[in-house]
Formats: structure tokens, C-alpha cells, sequence
């Protein structure tokens, strides 16, 4: 469990953010410019806060009231950044085995050959990172940080400096440390489809300030979030489960608003996460028979919000569901806070899967 | 061309000389370069003046000082005598000591220069990494400012071995004792009839500081090379 509650200023400006976190993949999300990096820098040690206090697994690493103030090599913070600051003398094996050769054995909870093998990094240990490539280099970086065992890891941007090619490369690698390791990880990112991929819980960072935390499904259905997101369609975001998987070929999903089915699912028992644009619901007054739609869901008006010629719907279908329609269609069908609807959603993507046991909150 | 006993002689006397001038000044070159770079403290354009004097003063000038304070009734020199009966005034440790003020400079630039260029988020890291203060100093600062510390090495050792003025004003003209490849050079053009010899000793000097400039070049492109991972 980690506890955050920071203030830091500077010259133009400060940066303040409060938000808990227990296991899983937590995002630190947000444009440039909104404090992201600094308090990743708090967390580990690099930057001093003026106020507050930063609590990880019940001990106190920061309070600015009681004068504590933990050293950075004595927090066990890891941390990937946004660049690889690989130890250009050393190779490979040596960055690796920087954080783990000074730890006592009964501190380590991570081992060198299987985080190799995890990791891919096993034909590289003896190369000097001036050789490797930028994705295999943000690996070897990974690699150090965890091999440090580290109570906390912090991950600042770490794809943010490759192209699609590396980043590909390295996202399942992501995917298995989250799912293999029961390690917090602190994830800063400015990119959604990062986030919906890796976190469970979603901090949004904007103008310096924390402005929301809490499951990702449910921050980022949050309109009111877009300004500081940049999500002009995020639609909205389920987690949902593989319940079987059909003759035809179609997975039944169970979710929050009852189920789900779609083509070509993952196997049974899969834990997914779903994202639907608000543009691919379609909404009936009566319930829609005889169409090709596979998913219609009942429920009701929660808010309407016109934007120029569109309107977007608030429902709620036992989780809240956005739908995208014209503000013709809108005054057509007489839509106000309160009305019963069906909801036709045409399509939705699976933006990641989990096999393992829930290693997190959401 | 076999060299005489007297060249011999000056040759051993300038290299133990500039040995043990640089070996001495290394240790506190990196901290006062380490200083420099990295803190700020009341006082550190002064130090850093000090630091430089013996680039711009004359070097009798530095000489005369080390005679006052170092001599056997100067204030550092009679407490050293006292205590621990070292002499530095006429003897080849004095001329050790004014090789190496006058190196100084030389040496805490390069240090300096070498030390700002580290890049100081691998410092942070290696933090973040369970490393202390001290640890992140002598694992990453020190060796990746190697190259920069052989540099200065270098530039030190070459100054010491050309270094004339400081030394014999302060430890006079010894044979054996004190007289240098450049003080011998000096010597033997006093004497009529030295050109031959002082033309000697002048290609001894040349050839000297270029073996120890080819050396250094071999040594930091290894350095180099390993940095940059190709063994």
C-alpha cells in the first residue's frame, strides 16, 4: 500500500498530488507539463517536498511534519526513467547486478536468471549498452531496477523515447512483469493506450494538482476528466470476464452491466479489459428486434451534454455507458435524465487480458 | 647515441621528479576539481583563483613563496623540519613539491572539465539504485571521469618534467640533487662550448614529453573504446 500526499514548489509554479495505491499497475496520468515526473521524483527520493508525507508498505519514507526524510538508496524505490541511464562502463551483467550485489540476501525477492529469461535478456549479459538497441537497452533498465527488489517500482515514460517498433517489442514484457510479479508499479504515461493496456488504478495529473483517482474504468468514463486526459472519445471502459466461449465462435463476456458477447474472445475465465466509443452505441426507445446488433443493453438517462450538433448520453447500465448521438436524433426520441433507453453497442475492443489471480484493485 | 653519466643522471632525476609530483598532487587534484564542479561554498572563487596562480604568476614568483614558507625558517617548512625532519629546500622533494604547484592547475582543469561532463542522472540512478553517496562517487563518477584524470596525469606530468623556474629558485641548481633536464640544459649553456650537450639534452626533453603524449593517446583511446563497448 502506498499513500501519497505531497507538495512541492518552485519557482512558477508547484505541484501537489494525493492518491493511494494498493497493488497492480498504478498510472500516473497527464498532458506535459502537469507534475507527472516530479512526483515520481518525490517518490523516490530526488526531489524534496516542501509538505506532506509519502507512506509505502507502513513505513514512513517522507513527512515533512516529523522531519523524516529517507535517503534515495535506502527507500527501495526502483525506478525505470524515461531515459535507459545505463552505466556506459559496465556491461550488461554489471548494470544488472549493480542494485543486487549491494542488497542482503534476505531482501532479495527478485533472482537474476529467472527476471533474465522474463526479460528476454539472457544472449545480451555480456554486451556494453552502447551496442543495443534503444528497446533492448530499456529492458536491461527494467532488468536493473527490479533486480534491486524493490518494494516500489516507478516506471517515468519508459516507452516514451521509442518508436511503435520497440514499444511492441517491449509491452509484453510489461504485460508479464504485472501479471508475474506481485510488485506495485507506479506507471507514468501520456498515452491512453498504455494505460488501459497495463494499470488498474488511474491517477490524473493536470496542472500540477492530482484531479482524480481511482479504477481505471471508472476515471476514465469521467467527462468531466477530458480536459486534463486530452480523451476526446474515450467511450467508456469495463472490466469484464470470459464466461464461455460458443460453437459459433463468439465469447460471452460477464460485466457490470450483465453480458457481453463478441467475436473471437479470449479462452474462458480471461479477465479483460473493454473500451467502447461512445460513437458505436446506438439508442432505441423501444427494444430493438430483428437487427444484426449482438449487444443491447436496458437502462437509463443519467445526463445529457450537448456538443454542437452531437449530444453525448450518460446511461446507466449498471456501469455507466456513453453514447454519441445528433442532437436531432436527441429531440427526436425526446431524451431526458430519467428515461428508459436500449443501448445497442456495436463494437468494442479488448485492451488487455489477465490470466493470473487479480493482483490489484478495479 | 649512448647517453652520458651526467644525462643519466638528470633524465632518472627529472622522471622521479615529475613521478612523484603528480602522484602526490592526484588525490587532492580530484577533490579540489570534485569541489569545484559539484559544490557551491562561500569562498569558491577564491579557491579557484588560488587554484590558478601558479598559471599566471611568474614562476620565480611561486618559487620565492615556497622558499619562505617551505624553508627551513619559513612557517610550514621549519614545523615540518621540527616534527618530522623532512628538509624540502635544496633537495629533490622540494623539487617534487614546485613541480607539482605548478602542475596543479593543469591537472584540476582537466579533472574539472572531465568531472562536469558526467552525466549526472546516472548518478541518480544509481541512488535509486541502493547506492550510496560514496558508492556512486568511486563506481560510476570516478571511472567515467577517467579519461579525463589520465589527461590531466598527463598535461602534469609533462609540466613537471619542463618545470624550471619555480624549482631552482626554491631548491637551487644541485647536481643529482636538483638538476632537472631543463636545469642542466640551463647548466651546460653557461659553460662554454655546451651547445653540443645542451642540443643533447634538448632532444632528450622532446623525445621524452612525445613518448609520454603517444602513451597517454594509447591509453585514452582504450579508455574510449571501452566506454563505448567495443573491446
Amino acid at each position: 500500500m502506498l499513500r501519497v500526499d505531497v507538495r512541492r514548489e518552485f519557482p512558477g509554479g508547484s505541484v501537489e498530488a494525493t492518491f493511494d495505491a494498493e497493488g497492480g499497475v498504478t498510472a500516473l496520468f497527464g498532458p506535459s507539463g502537469a507534475g507527472k515526473s516530479t512526483v515520481v521524483n518525490m517518490l523516490a527520493g530526488l526531489e524534496r517536498p516542501q509538505a506532506g508525507r509519502i507512506e509505502l508498505e507502513g513505513d514512513v519514507l517522507f513527512d515533512a511534519a516529523r522531519r523524516i526524510d529517507i535517503a534515495p538508496e535506502r527507500r527501495r524505490v526502483g525506478v525505470v526513467f524515461q531515459e535507459d541511464r545505463l552505466f556506459p562502463h559496465m556491461n550488461v551483467r554489471g548494470n544488472l547486478r549493480y542494485g543486487l550485489r549491494r542488497l542482503p540476501a534476505v531482501r532479495r525477492r527478485i533472482e537474476f536468471d529467472p527476471l533474465v529469461a522474463l526479460l528476454g535478456l539472457g544472449g545480451l549479459l555480456d554486451r556494453r549498452p552502447a551496442t543495443l538497441s534503444g528497446g533492448e537497452k530499456q529492458r536491461v533498465a527494467i532488468g536493473r531496477a527490479l533486480l534491486a527488489s524493490p518494494r516500489l517500482l516507478l516506471m517515468d515514460e519508459p516507452l516514451a523515447n521509442l518508436d511503435a517498433g520497440r514499444r511492441a517489442e517491449i509491452l509484453p514484457f510489461l504485460d508479464r512483469l504485472r501479471e508475474e510479479l506481485a510488485l506495485p508499479i507506479v506507471y507514468v504515461s501520456h498515452n491512453v493506450d498504455e494505460i488501459l493496456r497495463l494499470a488498474d488504478t488511474l491517477v490524473v495529473m493536470g496542472d500540477g494538482r492530482s484531479r482524480a483517482a481511482g479504477p481505471v474504468e471508472e476515471v476514465l468514463s469521467r467527462k468531466d476528466l477530458r480536459q486534463w486526459t486530452g480523451v476526446q472519445d474515450a467511450g467508456s471502459v469495463f472490466a469484464a470476464t470470459v464466461r464461455e466461449t460458443g460453437a459459433d465462435g463468439l465469447a460471452v463476456l460477464a460485466f457490470g452491466g450483465g453480458e457481453l458477447r463478441i467475436a473471437g474472445g479470449p479462452p474462458p475465465g480471461t479477465r479483460v479489459r473493454l473500451r467502447g466509443h461512445a460513437r458505436d452505441v446506438s439508442l432505441a426507445l423501444d427494444r430493438p428486434t430483428n437487427i444484426s446488433v449482438l449487444n443491447v443493453f436496458d437502462g437509463k438517462i443519467v445526463a445529457l451534454e450537448e456538443d454542437g450538433a452531437q449530444v453525448d448520453v450518460r446511461l446507466d447500465i449498471g456501469v455507466p455507458l456513453w453514447a454519441r448521438i445528433t442532437r436531432h436524433s436527441a429531440n427526436e426520441l425526446r431524451l431526458a435524465p430519467g428515461v428508459r433507453v436500449f443501448a445497442m453497442v456495436k463494437a468494442v475492443a479488448v485492451d488487455r487480458e489477465s490470466h493470473g489471480p487479480s493482483a490489484g484493485v478495479g | 647515441m649512448a647517453l652520458t653519466p651526467l644525462e643519466i643522471e638528470a633524465l632518472g632525476l627529472s622522471l622521479r621528479v615529475a613521478f612523484w609530483a603528480v602522484l602526490v598532487s592526484l588525490p587532492p587534484g580530484i577533490a579540489v576539481a570534485w569541489l569545484l564542479a559539484r559544490r557551491e561554498f562561500p569562498g569558491k572563487a577564491l579557491v579557484d583563483g588560488i587554484v590558478h596562480l601558479p598559471l599566471v604568476v611568474p614562476p620565480v614568483v611561486i618559487g620565492y613563496l615556497l622558499l619562505v614558507s617551505l624553508g627551513r625558517r619559513g612557517a610550514i617548512g621549519g614545523w615540518l623540519y621540527d616534527s618530522f625532519g623532512i628538509t624540502l629546500i635544496f633537495t629533490w622533494k622540494g623539487a617534487a613539491v614546485a613541480s607539482a604547484v605548478m602542475a596543479f592547475p593543469l591537472l584540476v582543469r582537466a579533472i574539472r572539465l572531465s568531472l562536469e561532463a558526467v552525466d549526472r542522472r546516472l548518478e541518480t540512478a544509481a541512488r535509486t539504485l541502493g547506492a550510496t553517496p560514496a558508492q556512486v562517487l568511486f563506481g560510476i563518477t570516478l571511472p567515467l571521469t577517467a579519461p579525463g584524470i589520465l589527461a590531466g596525469v598527463v598535461l602534469a606530468f609533462a609540466r613537471s618534467l619542463g618545470e624550471f623556474g619555480a624549482t631552482i629558485t626554491f631548491v637551487s641548481n644541485i647536481p643529482g640533487e636538483t638538476r632537472t633536464l631543463p636545469i642542466a640544459l640551463y647548466s651546460v649553456l653557461q659553460t662554454p662550448d655546451g651547445e653540443q650537450a645542451a642540443t643533447r639534452l634538448a632532444v632528450i626533453s622532446i623525445v621524452l614529453a612525445l613518448a609520454a603524449l603517444f602513451a597517454s593517446e594509447w591509453v585514452a583511446r582504450r579508455l574510449a573504446a571501452r566506454l563505448r563497448g567495443r573491446p
